[in-house]
């Protein structure tokens, strides 16, 4: 019965069926508004989703339609998603911090007929640029605040299509089986969703998964993990992403876990402390963000809690990744650990909310050794993934008892790997993307003829058989003298130190390499008020002498590392900046999942680079910046230059040249 | 002017939309030698947005603590409601349906966001000191339904990830919110706001401008606001009552106030 259901249940709408029949009383969904927990189970889920569908077919909503999602991660969000397929419809969910203009490009090329948003934000958005959506009919918002006097005629409050939709479905006898018909007409082969990838080069491409392809993935995941029915997931990650697509909704629905979206961005700490999730999905950023005010905060504690706190770090750091990865630990190590276990890492996981972590992930970008590091040895099982949105997410994947820190692990089931002659990652498996929604160019580009995906990035196995990614494969560049110049792999080195913020590195082309670099404002500005140094703004803080000093350590000792790598030592950072104002995606400067875009960079601050590389130690720069309501605004600086030492490739011991700006 | 009927058996009427809600008439407020207000007349409509502007020292704090009973003026009367008060206590005010927040953040600073809103419905509650300490029974009812409103202001305020923290660790403008909803808390007729933007950036001021139009909107709530930053009182107000020196110098749309040249000569100084 189980099996045949299995057979059946080949969309999500279908499964969420499944899950009803099956698992009906179990919470599917909860979502903590005004301080307390609302909770539905699957058959609730299902009844709604089933009479949403009804809703929206009665506005108009046909098969093969696109419907836009755009908003903070809601249950009637998601179960947005689950009625569009209901229909044969296909959702886009679009990022909800996307400025007017991006928003209108995706809307517009993905022919969205629909879209279902959260709140008024979201609606004046949308509205300002109707001119440029000519096909866009309804939109339907999730939190009717201040929308009440909004012109109501394509306007809708999803509350009342879902009622609208279930007075339907029981006003006649036909209409549960209508609805039923719609539900059985959909098959796993159809379009399941586009997600468009956040761009890190040009406009953003939308990826066509199928219902197939996305199950398969998910289903790789829960294996791979042993999820069921009793794990519990907090939801806060840009529902437009591959990873929460994956995560929040097709693996919740195919193992039947509960979704728990939180107050706000605000709150997810304390709601997932609420919560105790015991699965985790986060890019190393959450991670570091958590870390950092920790850390921030132990610098306000008593003497004594610091010295406690700081003794069972070094205890952990010893023993601890070992004692969770099975190995042989002396028995003082043990007790020890034991001991900083119950003082300190119990407490601390329990701030972090990840007291009842069975498995967390961290990918999007290379994480810190010392950070991953940090929480696997508090008893964490934290293991990073390396995946695409064109792979339905998973590539790579680090078993348990496997765990790296440099690299991203095995092959995760059912994925073939090859690695092409210019160290480019090809990929294939049954979860890959059907192409690029109407760019017919771009997929031929991406797919090879026998199936296989280029990742665009370079990277290589080492002796175990574990994937080690360097950079992306048409960024590792060359510098004049043809020594390797890998930016990423030096911005990640630098992103490490809890100080610095952003980093993009120049060098392709030229003699040598330079980096220009944000500071992080929260520990530099604790680090400020440490040791009296005044400063009323970024800015300000960002040109003083002894940040640029302290700045200027950091940067030898990664000047250090570089030298001490077979290949890596020609591309040792000679002269850097720290930039007058932190790098924003509203600006175009990053991508939405906070990516830098340093082609971009470069000819924004042209006169910054030109300083880098023409000796002078200062240069004035004006640059435009784009508030998130659209308007603009000009901040305008004198950033100083600073000269940093190298050392001899592949020794790594004395300075070759030592000056001071 | 204000030619609202004597109201003469001294019960409150409820104004309609549009209506005035309260109206002061030739009010002088002294202290000692120092003229603070001299023969200000003005009126409140139900549903607007009132603002009161001038430069510094001109008395429009005072105007405010008038109008909320925390001082007495001299001469002159204020109407509100249809009831001529003499003199009126601020608790009594408050009663009333006229609620504030202070030029200084006035909050209990050890006490978490939570409770400090919770504080403004303290006029709401019916219970009496023996119900409420033994926390059972109708007065734990009565706390839950309280409970429910001040999360709504909560989740109307956007306040959500501070709920639990002591409003004395809060930044400023996250200060000035919370206070807004403790007086939203009661949940007012008219509601006072003595500078509500003062020292909030940009985007701090952006919200509570969204915030302040909400109220108005949502609950159509009467709002008098002093404010100095005059891009926010003509995106803002539906009127505006200029004072310089105590004196009222102009009165009128924001519109009008702006190009009124005494407004401008007070403003920007005059050549003598």
């Amino acid at each position: 019965m189980a099996n045949a259901t299995a057979g059946q249940a080949d969309t999500f709408p279908k499964l969420l069926m499944r899950n009803a029949r099956e698992r009906g009383g179990r919470v599917a969904f909860r979502h903590k508004d005004l301080g307390i927990w609302q909770s539905w189970n699957w058959a609730q889920v299902a009844d709604k989703v089933r009479a949403y569908a009804r809703g929206l077919q009665d506005l108009g909503l046909k098969r093969g339609d696109k419907v836009a999602i755009v908003g903070y991660n809601r249950p009637r969000l998601y179960w947005s998603m689950a009625a569009a397929q209901w229909l044969g419809a296909v959702p886009v969910p679009v990022y909800a911090d996307s400025v007017a203009d991006e928003m209108a490009y995706v809307l517009d090329h993905a022919e969205a007929v629909f879209a279902c948003v959260q709140n008024q934000e979201q609606v004046d958005k949308i509205l300002s640029i109707a001119e440029r959506l000519p096909r866009l009919r309804h939109m339907l918002y999730d939190e009717p605040r201040g929308l009440r006097d909004y012109d109501h005629e394509k306007l809708h409050d999803i509350g009342q299509v879902i009622a609208a939709g279930a007075e339907a479905l029981k006003a006649s006898p036909e209409a549960p089986a209508a609805i039923e018909a719609e539900l059985s007409a959909g098959s796993g082969a159809d379009l399941g969703i586009i997600l468009y990838t956040s761009g890190t080069t040009g406009r953003p491409k939308g990826v066509m998964l199928s219902h197939y392809n996305v199950i398969t993935a998910a289903e790789i995941g829960c294996q791979f993990d042993g999820l069921t029915e009793s794990d519990e997931i907090i939801a806060y990650l840009p529902i437009a992403w591959v990873g929460d697509h994956v995560f929040s909704y097709a693996q919740a629905i195919i193992a039947g876990f509960c979704v728990n979206c939180p107050e706000g961005p605000e709150t997810v700490i304390d709601d997932r402390r609420e919560v105790g999730t015991t699965y985790a999905f986060a890019p190393p950023r959450v991670f570091e963000t958590m870390l950092t005010v920790t850390m921030v905060r132990m610098e306000d504690a008593g003497p004594l809690m610091r010295k406690m706190f700081h003794y069972f770090l070094g205890v952990a750091k010893k023993h601890g990744e070992n004692i969770l990865n099975g190995e042989p630990v002396p028995l003082g190590g043990r007790l020890l650990y034991k001991l900083g276990d119950l003082l300190v890492y119990a407490p601390l996981r329990n701030r972090f909310g990840l007291s009842a972590i069975k498995v967390g992930y961290t990918a999007g970008e290379a994480i810190g050794p010392e950070l991953f590091k940090f929480y696997r040895s508090i008893g964490v099982n934290l293991k990073q993934l390396y995946g695409q949105t064109e792979a339905g997410v998973y590539i790579t994947m680090q078993p348990n008892g496997e765990i790296k820190a440099d690299t991203v692990g095995k092959p995760a089931p059912l994925v073939e790997i090859r690695i092409d002659d210019n160290g480019e990652v090809l990929y294939r498996s049954p979860s890959i993307f059907g192409g690029y929604y109407k760019d017919p160019e771009k997929t031929a580009e991406t797919m090879t003829a026998d199936g296989y995906v280029r990742s665009g990035d370079a990277g290589f196995f080492d002796e175990s058989g574990h994937l080690k990614i360097i950079d992306r494969a048409k960024d590792v560049g060359k510098l004049s003298n043809g020594d390797l110049f890998p930016p990423k792999y030096i911005e990640n080195k630098l992103k490490f130190y809890p100080n610095i913020k952003e980093v993009v590195a120049f060098g392709q082309g030229h003699d040598y390499a330079t980096v220009a670099l944000n500071i992080d404002l929260t520990a530099v500005g604790n680090w400020a008020e440490r040791n009296n140094v005044v400063y009323a703004s970024y800015q300000e803080l960002a040109g003083h002498d002894l940040v640029y000093d302290m700045i200027s350590k950091h940067i030898d000792e990664v000047n250090r590392s570089l030298a001490s790598e077979p290949l890596m030592g020609g591309a040792q950072i000679r002269r850097f900046l720290i930039l007058h104002k932190e790098l924003d995606a509203d600006d175009g400067e990053l991508t939405r999942t906070q990516k830098v875009r340093r082609g971009f960079i470069a000819e924004r601050y042209a006169p910054l680079v030109k300083a880098l590389y023409d000796g002078s130690t200062a240069a004035d720069i004006s640059t435009e910046v784009t508030f998130e309501d659209g308007r603009k605004g000009v901040i305008s600086a004198n950033v100083k230059v600073r000269d940093a030492a190298v050392y001899p490739a592949a020794t790594g011991a004395k300075p070759v040249t030592a000056r001071a700006a | 002017m204000n030619a609202e009927p004597m109201n003469r058996t001294g019960e409150p009427v409820a104004a309609a939309k549009g209506e005035v809600l309260l109206s002061v008439e030739h009010i002088s407020l002294r202290f000692g030698g120092v003229k603070a207000i001299t023969d200000v007349s003005f009126d409140i409509r139900k549903g607007e947005v009132r603002a009161i502007i001038g430069p510094n020292g001109a008395g429009k704090t005072s105007m405010l603590n008038c109008i909320n009973g925390f001082y007495h003026p001299q001469e002159g009367q204020i109407t509100y409601k249809g009831v001529r008060r003499a003199r009126v206590k601020p608790h009594q005010a408050a009663s009333d349906g006229i609620a504030r927040t202070f030029q200084n953040v006035a909050l209990f600073k050890g006490m978490s966001t939570l409770d400090n809103i919770m504080t403004g419905r303290t006029l709401k509650m019916n219970r009496n000191f023996f119900w409420q300490a033994l926390r059972h029974g109708p007065a734990m009812t009565e706390e839950i339904a309280h409970r429910k409103v001040v999360e709504d202001i909560i989740d109307f305020l956007q306040i959500q990830h501070i709920r639990k923290l002591p409003v004395g660790k809060l930044p400023y403008g996250l200060q000035k919110r919370v206070e807004l909803g403790r007086a939203l808390a009661m949940e007012p007729e008219l509601l006072l706001l003595d500078e509500p933007m003062a020292g909030m950036n940009l985007e701090e001021k952006e919200d509570m401008c969204r915030f302040i139009l909400d109220v108005n909107n949502e609950f159509g709530t009467t709002i008098a606001l002093i404010e100095h930053d005059m891009g926010v009182v003509m995106d803002l107000s539906d009127r505006v009552v200029v004072l310089e020196y105590g004196r009222k110098i102009a009165d009128g749309t924001p519109a009008e106030v702006k190009a009124d040249q005494a407004v401008i000569d007070a403003y920007l100084g005059v050549a003598h």
